[in-house]
């Protein structure tokens, strides 16, 4: 046997059989007869990841969830939420939940940023798992295979921002309601609470950003590197939203609906941090 | 008596069908892919093949002549024959070392006002879907309108590409004829020598670190599926061609039984640099790149407007590779 096939072996025996038995029940109608989609995703590399997310869900973010039954259980839909952290811990944690806790198994595709498909394993990871460089035509083929996606209006600015702006949304895109329009997709608004505060970030060297090709570079203080805070996590799941109206419609017109969604996410943020003890408990 | 008579007359109306099939005129035919589509056409079709090289093992109906499209002998026997069809094999299906350069672009050119002189109903070109180039940033699903990028990691593409906007600008300049771009996704088969057929004969192949492209593929028959459909009256315009789905480069090889071995990307673009002055290899630094990141096509067009659908599933296209 080779190495390759006892590590599976071994991260194989660590999955809860729970998570095993949900990951079995994803929607496969789309798989063809070499195991993926037509983007690359296979379910059963999920199982090889599904561990370690586990893990940071219950033992380290100790993710608490409200509003899961929101999520439906069938037919296409778009996440859309706050952005934050450095690291997107927030996306896979969303994710996991979602995997886990939703009334039906689903899998959530997230647009990841387009420089992550020219690191190596990384973009190999990425696309095994589910998760699509963010495209906008892309993402309508995906919500027209009736899947469910992830977008952060924000966008990079959103992860990045500096520790004072917590729990401030930035400025929302107008993409993701296009999107929502044109593919009559419903819109499930999502808060994240505790991502903001898992890697505090008091200044961004924008030089040295530019420098290495990132979209940040920022300082980091407690623990100067972007790992994560045990931060408590807690994600509540808003009813989905459903809007009416030509995916060509003026700017304007658009804004006003980006902005009753942006309105409801940040509403969800103040009633989450409303009911929060404590940051770290 | 009479039943000779009849027989006489049948056998007229069949040498009468015969003469009255049109013409197709094949450049490139002593390529590998040429061969196969000269094997299929000349079923339906008076096939005319033109290529430099010898084709000895032609079908006898297959008219070959020995002769460069450049040379003034080749264009009065175009002339003289006025087939009706036309099928132009692209530099991307020739597999000489020779293939491209300024040569391409001539041949094309001295076609392109042949086709116009002698008023040839339909044009079809053979054009490739790695003109768009692999790359990290290129969309999943490229459709037809996108732009033809691989020259920047591939510069030996360039030829193809300014072949494939010469005939382009050839469609919009010459309404009269109806003229078709196919741009195939890697074409495998048992009887092609092309790079992808190759590579997927081999038992161990080397793989970029890291990284595992989707790769499209597209049987042998099925693209002369696609070549006879677009002969056909009627359709006109750029069409993708794919197989049926798409998987990721290790799994492909998997199914082959071939063996991928991993290797650091400067690494390997050293070591085939040195092989390929050695001529220990074909492959190049620069077909890394399809090593690296995918290039995926969308074939809705075809489907639609070609009525083309690929009958060979991925898994028989790697079967049939032999």
């Amino acid at each position: 046997m080779s190495l390759l096939a006892r590590i599976k072996d071994v991260v194989d025996g660590l999955l809860d059989p729970a998570v095993r038995a949900r990951i079995d029940a994803l929607p496969r109608k789309n798989l063809n007869e070499f195991g993926v989609d037509p983007f690359g995703f296979d379910p059963e590399m999920i199982k090889l990841v599904a561990p370690f997310l586990m893990l940071l869900k219950q033992r380290y973010f100790r993710v608490e969830t409200h509003g899961a039954e929101h999520i439906p259980s069938d037919g296409r839909f778009l996440l859309i939420g706050n952005h934050s952290g450095q690291l997107p811990f927030d996306a896979a944690m969303v994710g996991t939940t979602v995997l886990t806790e939703a009334p039906k198994p689903r899998l959530v595709r997230s647009m990841v940023e387009r420089w992550s498909a020219e690191l190596p394993f990384i973009s190999q990871l990425f696309a095994r798992t589910g998760q699509i460089v963010g495209d906008p035509a892309t993402c309508a083929r995906l919500l027209a295979a009736e899947e469910a996606v992830l977008v952060f209006p924000e966008g990079a600015k959103g992860i990045s921002k500096m520790f004072s702006q917590r729990y401030q949304l930035g400025d929302f895109g107008q993409g993701f309601m296009r999107l929502a329009l044109a593919t009559r997709s419903p819109i499930v608004p999502f808060a994240v609470i505790g991502a903001e505060e898992q890697a505090p970030a008091i200044a961004d060297i924008r030089p040295l950003a530019r420098l290495l090709g990132l979209p940040a570079a920022p300082v980091i203080f407690p623990q100067f590197l972007p790992i994560p805070l045990p931060t408590h996590y807690r994600i509540w799941f808003g009813e989905p939203l459903e809007f009416k109206g030509s995916a060509d419609e003026d700017d304007d017109v658009v804004a006003a609906q980006v902005k009753k969604v942006k309105n409801t996410v940040q509403r969800m943020i103040d009633v989450g941090l409303k009911k929060r003890t404590s940051v770290f408990f | 008596m009479a039943t000779k008579k009849r027989q006489t007359k049948s056998s007229e109306r069949r040498s009468e069908a015969r003469l009255q099939r049109p013409r197709v005129l094949v450049t490139g035919a002593s390529s590998s892919l040429g061969r196969v589509l000269c094997r299929r056409l000349h079923r339906s079709y008076d096939v005319i093949g033109l290529d430099v090289r010898p084709f000895a093992d032609r079908p006898k109906d297959v008219e070959h002549h020995e002769v460069d499209l450049r040379r003034k002998a080749a264009q009065t026997l175009i002339k003289k024959k006025k087939p009706e069809l036309i099928v132009h094999l692209g530099p991307l299906h020739d597999e000489r070392r020779s293939a491209g350069g300024a040569t391409t672009l001539e041949t094309t050119a001295t076609l392109l006002k042949l086709v116009e002189q002698i008023g040839a109903q339909k044009l079809v070109v053979l054009s490739g879907a790695q003109l768009y180039g692999p790359s990290a940033t290129s969309g999943a699903f490229l459709s037809e309108d996108a732009p033809l990028l691989g020259g920047q990691s591939d510069r030996r593409l360039a030829d193809a590409i300014a072949v494939d906007m010469m005939v382009q600008s050839f469609f919009w300049k010459s309404p009269e004829t109806q003229t078709v771009i196919l741009r195939p996704v890697h074409v495998i088969g048992a009887h092609l020598q092309n790079a992808p057929s190759r590579f997927l004969r081999q038992r161990r192949v080397p793989l970029l670190m890291g990284f595992d492209p989707m790769v499209q593929l597209v049987h042998e028959d099925d693209l002369v599926d696609a070549v006879a459909l677009a002969l056909t009256p009627g359709p006109r315009g750029v069409f993708n061609i794919t197989g049926p789905t798409q998987a990721p480069l290790s799994r492909l090889l998997a199914a082959r039984g071939i063996q991928g071995v991993p290797l650091p990307s400067m690494l390997l673009g050293a070591a085939l640099t040195r092989a390929r002055a050695l001529r220990l290899t074909r492959l190049d630094q620069h077909d890394l790149v399809h090593l690296k990141y995918s290039c995926v096509v969308d074939g809705g067009r075809a489907l639609q407007e070609l009525h083309y659908t690929p009958k060979r599933s991925l898994s028989q296209a790697l079967a049939d590779l032999g």
